[in-house]
This record gives C-alpha cells, structure tokens and sequence, in this order.
C-alpha cells in the first residue's frame, strides 16, 4: 500500500513537473521575448484584478484552447487527425518517466533509461507525420515530411552525441549516470558532447532555429488543420519535448540532482535532490527558449547539412576520442 | 522513374505574402521548378478614380499606391501636375518636400528589412526596427497630422511649415534609430545563419534586371548606380550630399545591405536639409477667387496690381448663364494652390475660396498638356504621367509602380530554389501591393 502510494507519487510529480511546467513556459516564452523585444508582454489576464505579472494567461490560454470547438476540415483523414496530437503528447509524456528527480525518486528506474527516452523521442516524429498526412493539405504534408526528416537526423545524432559520456559512466541507467558524475559533472568532462547536445536537443525538439516543420511564415506547418485543444496538445507536446530535453540535459551533463561540494540524505535531503534537478532543468531551459528570440530561421537543406556533416561527425569524433582516452587512463 | 510535381498554392491568404498575392509554385519536394504570380488582389482603380476627381482631390489616393512611404507618392503626383502648369514651388517647399519624402524613405526600408528578418524568424530585429518606424510615424504625425494617410504636399506647395520643435525632435529620434539600426545589425550582419539563408538567394544579373526594368534597391544590389534622385534630379537633391551605395552580387544579401546602408543617406540628406532650410513662404500663396463682375470693377477702377493676385470665378454651368460677363475678361488661369490650412478656418474668405476650390467643375485648372515626372521612391523609380485637357481634373494618371517590374522577375528569382526561399526573396522584393495593384 505504502509502496503504491509512494510509486503514486513518484509518478504525479514528474507529469504534474512535465504539464505544469509546460503551461507555465507559455508564459516564460511570452515575457521573456517581451523583457527581450523592449515590450511589456501578456498582462490583461485576471481573477479579481490581479494580475501578478501575466501569470494567469497560462490558465486563460488552456480554457479557451478546451472550450474551443473540435473542429475537422471536410479533407481531413480521420483516425489519423485525431490520432496524431495523442501520439505526440503521449510520446513525451511517457519521457518524463525516466526523468530522475532524485536518487529515490524516480517514476521508473530503468537500465535502459536513455534508451527509452530516445526511442520514445524518435516514436514522437510519428504523431508529426501523422498529422501532415491526414491534414490533406499540401502545407501540412510538407511540414511532416520535414519533421519526420529533421527528426531521424537528430535522432542518430543524438544518439551519437550521447553514446560519448555514457561510455564514460558505464551505464545507460539515467541515475546511474548522475552517480557516476559525482566527481565531474559531464558538462566539463564531456564538454563538446555538451554543446553538440544543447544544439541537437533544441533541434528535437523543433524550436527556432529549427522549426522548420512549423515555420509560421513559410508554410504554416504539420498542424496548419489543427484547431482547439488538438493544437493546443501539439504546443504542449512541443513544451513538453523542451522539458524532457532539458532534463535529459541535466542528468547526463549537469550532474543530475547533486549540488557541489554538499551531501544530501534523507528525507530533506531528498526532497532537496528534487529542488536541485528542478533548478537544473528550468535554468536549461531559460536557455534553450532564449536561442530562439537571437536567431533566425535554417533553410532545410542546411538543417540536414549540419545534422548529418556537422554534428554526426564531430559526436562520432568525440566518441572514439572518449574511447581512447578512457583506454589510455585504464 | 518519373518524378511527379505537385502544386502549392502560396496566398493570399499566407503569412508571407502579406495577404495581397498569390504565388502559384509548382514543386518537386521543396525545390521550385515554376513559379507564377498572381497579382491584383488589391487593385483600387486609382487611375480611374484619378480622371474624376479635382487635381488637388487625386492626394488622398497618391497615399493610399506605397502605404508605407506615403510622402514620396504625394511629392511625386505634386511635381508632375506642377510640370504641367510650369508652377515652380517656392524653395522652402521644395526642402520639406525632400524632408518628408526622405523621412518616408527611411520607415519604408525599416519596414521592409524588419518584414525580411521576421520572415526569416528573427523575430526581435522586426521588433526593434518597428519601434524606430513607430518614432518615424511619430515624427510623421507631428508633420502633417496623420501617420499613414498624410496628404502632406499640395499642387503648388505643401499643406504645411514645418511644425515647432521639428527639428529637436529629428535631433531626439534620429540616434535611436541609428541604435536600433546598429542592434539589428549586430543580430544579422555576422550571423552564420542569416548569411546562409539570404547569400546567393534571389541572384539577378546586371543585364537581366536592366532588361525587366527594374529600379531602386533592387536595381543598386547589382551594381548599377541608377538612382533618380541623382540621374534626374528633382526638387534639391543636386544641391545635397549623399552617396548611393551599390552592390555587386544582386542577391538578397546585397539588397539588405543596400537598404541598410540608404538608411544612413536618408538621415544625413534630413539633416543637410534642417541645417540649411532658407526662410520664406512654403507655397505659392493662393490666388483670391473673385467674381468676373469684380474685375470688371477692378480694371475700370484702375486696381490692375491687384488683378495677378486674384482669380476670376468664371461660370461653368452648363447653361453659361455668366458667360456674356466673363468672355471679355482676360485674366490668368484660376489659382492651382489651395489657401492655407490658417485662412480656411480662420476666415470665412478662405472657407470660401477653398470650397470654391475643391468644388466638382469649379476648382484649379491646370493647362492642358502633358508631363512624366520621376522620384525615387522606396522601392524604386516611382513614375507619374499626367495628361490634362484644361480641365480642372486629369484627363488620364498613369503611374508606373517600382514593384511591378520586381515581381515580374519574381518568376526567374524562384525558378530552382526551395520553398523557404520564397519567404526570403520575396521580401527583399518589398512588394507594397497598394502600389503594385493600384
């Protein structure tokens, strides 16, 4: 019963962090860019005239996403339409699973934790497809077909990327992988791994300077048939992919929940652990959605170009270099 | 194996063509193997409406042909009708004319890169460069009163002086916009992807852009120096410094870099321009609407000074019921000039003359005759061709729209690149439909 209940909350933590803070991004995005861009940003939202500083536009945005109608095109392809915003969403949801928030606190302890987060990842590109294909436009068709493309590519180089510091822990177990960061955390160990998977996470994760699928001013994108809550469940797949990334980022190169130079146990201890990785998590994603108010967008040629010449090489370089180094230590 | 094309039909209603037009591509994957552009989406029959409307009536819709630099359209139309009549505009005028039209100049080119860039998806230079236009309209507002439909010039002079404190406020704006002009630039100019996105894109040669008629920056990104302001100088651009900066290569590096750089010119030209405005009237003064039976009073009276200052009121009714009062009276052709703007609400003389003036069948007559007056306008030679017949309207407008000739190169530009190209070249083009579809 106890341990139900402890599983219980292991796993409402880690989809209440994933969905809350997805909204909560919506918002991020909106007076980051307006600190960014000299504007004020969304402030108009209120209960009982507060404001506190847009913060209920997340709560106004999802009601009028929900109560809008569910509306489908006469061209559209059903199932697949109605199926493909669930395959996205369910796709990144099932990633935050892996996540590990604290040495104890894990939805599900996996040897194979990466494994699964970049299966699920690369399963994600289905719902993308999916959606450009039923949308029985030509807009929504080419947005899937650069999705789908964009995300194979990012998906081995992504692998790649990693396949360097998990060599160097010697496990493909997420929280084994934080312990073995104990001493050096990845990001100085590993520090073109790091750089290299900062710029492949954002590309999976379709954010600007590769969002090529929507590409508002070119061609709308794989959700251009999407209204209401279906694309609503697009935006928030997109905000949850950010947040598995980013998490993803912190176990492997930021040394997970560690906090320098303390040791944390117990309960508080624990409960910090969690605190920590959170910290970890938003201040890398402070940083990935500011990429996208500096830079402008790719050309799709040049998208696949630096996937698969650029980064694909250099991770590939990157892992023998580990290889090696780790031969030679021994 | 046969590779089959499809068809994508970008507007007008897309994002990226501003919702006014209509690109029809013919795509294999997202390579271009034709693009057809459909025009018209905005067409307003400013032409025809023109041939029923009073000479200083036509104005308001010179404000509507390029909405983002409304000024140059009005100093265009003015100086053609001016050709006609052989009316020279005081020098006063001439300078606030080539203010204004430079202050035009300048938010058209912001505007046109800041639309560039966010297309591209740098969303913050569109930000930053529309604040420093929104100082420009600003400035604008103060000038004449309105931001876009300014209506600022007039046959025979310009609505206005320059208002109070004019030139301390282009003194307050012109930094920021040099700022905002020098953050863009430093988003853009050595940024890998940008380059990427926008070197070697929409290349046209020399030959070819001369051969479609192009003009303006367009025309500039491929090395040719042809700019009106210097080729046929008009109002007191021969008597200003600036440079006209070119490019080499005609792509959409060159044409952004050649906007960026007129910027810089458009500011110094309003600065040499507030340093040496000479004092005095700004218009041709209006000529006092009279009755014939009065000259008739004035003449027997011995008043003759007064005659050139004063117009007939000739009758132009059908039935002629006047003419046996006005045929022996020899006098100048009735005033061109509108009063100004203090005398019509001020005094019921001016409300009078000015209603008088406006009036369908009672307003100017501008002598008959023909004329095409060229400027510069921001994307290029803005044409005006006039005919009159002596009436007191044109008898046909014919205006010769820079971004016609662009677009129908477009076509070429397209043929071969991908689809997120469309965005990039299309945009350097800076099709302003209003003056594009008239």
């Amino acid at each position: 019963m106890i341990l139900l209940a402890w599983t219980a909350l292991k796993v409402g933590f880690a989809l209440s962090f994933g969905l809350g803070l997805a909204g909560l991004l919506g918002w991020v995005e909106r007076k980051q860019s307006a600190v960014l861009q000299d504007r004020i940003g969304a402030n108009r939202a209120d209960i009982f005239g507060f404001r506190i500083l847009g913060l209920f536009h997340p709560i106004a945005d999802a009601l009028k996403l929900i109560s809008k109608e569910d509306f489908a095109a006469s061209q559209v392809r059903q199932p697949f339409h109605a199926l493909a915003p669930m395959i996205s969403l369910g796709c990144c949801m099932l990633c935050l699973a892996a996540l590990p928030f604290g040495a104890n606190f894990q939805a599900w302890e996996s040897p194979v934790g990466l494994v699964y987060v970049l299966a699920l990842l690369g399963l994600g590109a289905h719902g993308v497809v999916m959606a450009g294909y039923a949308s029985g436009s030509n807009y929504g068709l080419l947005g899937g077909l650069r999705g789908v493309a964009q995300m194979v590519a990012y998906e081995v180089c992504l692998a790649a990327i990693l396949a360097g510091p998990m060599f160097l822990y010697g496990t493909l177990d997420l929280a084994q992988a934080v312990r073995a960061q104990a001493g050096l955390w990845g990001m100085f160990s590993q520090p073109l791994a790091f750089l290299l998977f900062l710029v492949a996470g954002m590309a999976a994760s379709k954010r600007i300077p590769f969002d090529l699928p929507e590409g508002e001013s070119e061609i709308v994108g794989y959700h251009v048939e999407y209204s209401g809550m279906k694309f609503g469940m697009f935006m928030m797949s997109d905000f949850i992919e950010n947040i598995v990334v980013a998490g993803l980022g912190t176990a492997l190169f930021l040394g997970g929940w560690q906090v320098p130079f303390v040791h944390l146990s117990g309960t508080m201890g624990e409960a910090a652990m969690v605190a920590s990785f959170c910290a970890k998590t938003c201040a890398l994603l402070f940083l990935l959605m500011q990429v996208r108010w500096t830079l402008p967008r790719l050309r799709f040629d040049q998208l696949l170009d630096l996937g698969w010449k650029n980064i694909l090489p250099l991770a590939l370089i990157n892992f023998l270099a580990t290889v090696w180094g780790v031969w030679l230590w021994r | 194996m046969t590779q089959k094309t499809f068809f994508l039909n970008m507007g007008p209603a897309h994002p990226a063509m501003h919702g006014v037009i209509r690109l029809i591509l013919e795509l294999e994957g997202e390579k271009i193997v034709k693009a057809d552009v459909e025009i018209g989406y905005l067409h307003r029959a400013f032409e025809k409406h023109a041939e029923s409307s009073t000479w200083n009536n036509v104005l308001p819709y010179t404000d509507r042909l390029n909405y983002v630099s409304p000024l140059i359209n009005n100093a265009g139309y003015c100086l053609t009708v001016e050709k006609i009549a052989g009316l020279a505009v005081p020098e006063r005028g001439q300078y606030l004319r080539v203010i204004a039209s430079e202050v035009s100049r300048v938010a058209d080119h912001l505007t046109c890169i800041g639309a560039n860039a966010m297309e591209l998806g740098a969303f913050t230079v569109f930000l930053y460069l529309m604040e420093g236009r929104e100082l420009l309209y600003q400035l604008i507002d103060h000038l004449c009163g309105a931001r876009v439909t300014t209506d600022y010039c007039r046959v025979g002079g310009v609505k206005g002086d320059l208002p109070a404190g004019f030139a301390e406020k282009c003194g307050e704006i012109f930094p920021k916009i040099r700022k905002f002009v020098a953050d863009s630039e430093a988003l853009l100019n050595k940024n890998r992807i940008f380059l990427d996105r926008v070197e070697g894109v929409g290349t046209i040669s020399k030959e070819d852009a001369l051969a479609y008629g192009i003009t303006g920056p367009f025309l500039r990104s491929t090395g040719v120096p042809y700019d009106v302001r210097r080729a046929h100088p008009y109002l007191v651009y021969d008597r200003l410094d600036f440079e006209i900066p070119v490019g080499s290569r005609g792509d959409n590096l060159d044409r952004y870099l050649v906007r960026l750089a007129e910027i810089e010119q458009s500011l110094r030209i309003i600065e040499q321009c507030l340093k040496t405005l000479p004092a005095g009237p700004h218009s041709l003064a209006a000529r006092e609407v009279k009755e014939a039976a009065d000259f008739e009073d004035m003449g027997k009276r011995g008043n003759t000074a007064l005659l050139p200052r004063c117009a007939a009121k000739t009758c132009r009714t059908l039935e002629g019921a006047g003419r046996e009062h006005t045929s022996g009276i020899l006098v100048q052709e009735p005033a061109a000039v509108l009063p100004p703007k203090e005398e019509v609400y001020g005094s019921i003389e001016g409300l009078m003359n000015q209603f008088e003036m406006v009036m369908w069948s009672w307003g100017a007559r501008i002598p008959a005759g023909e004329a095409y007056q060229a400027v510069e306008g921001g994307n290029g030679e803005l044409g005006f061709h006039v005919l009159s017949d002596g009436s007191d309207r044109p008898y046909r407008v014919r205006c010769r729209p820079p971004c016609l000739f662009i677009m129908s190169a477009l076509p070429k530009l397209l043929r071969g690149s991908y689809v997120a190209d469309v965005v990039a070249t299309f945009g350097s083009v800076n099709m302003i439909a209003g003056e594009l579809d008239r």
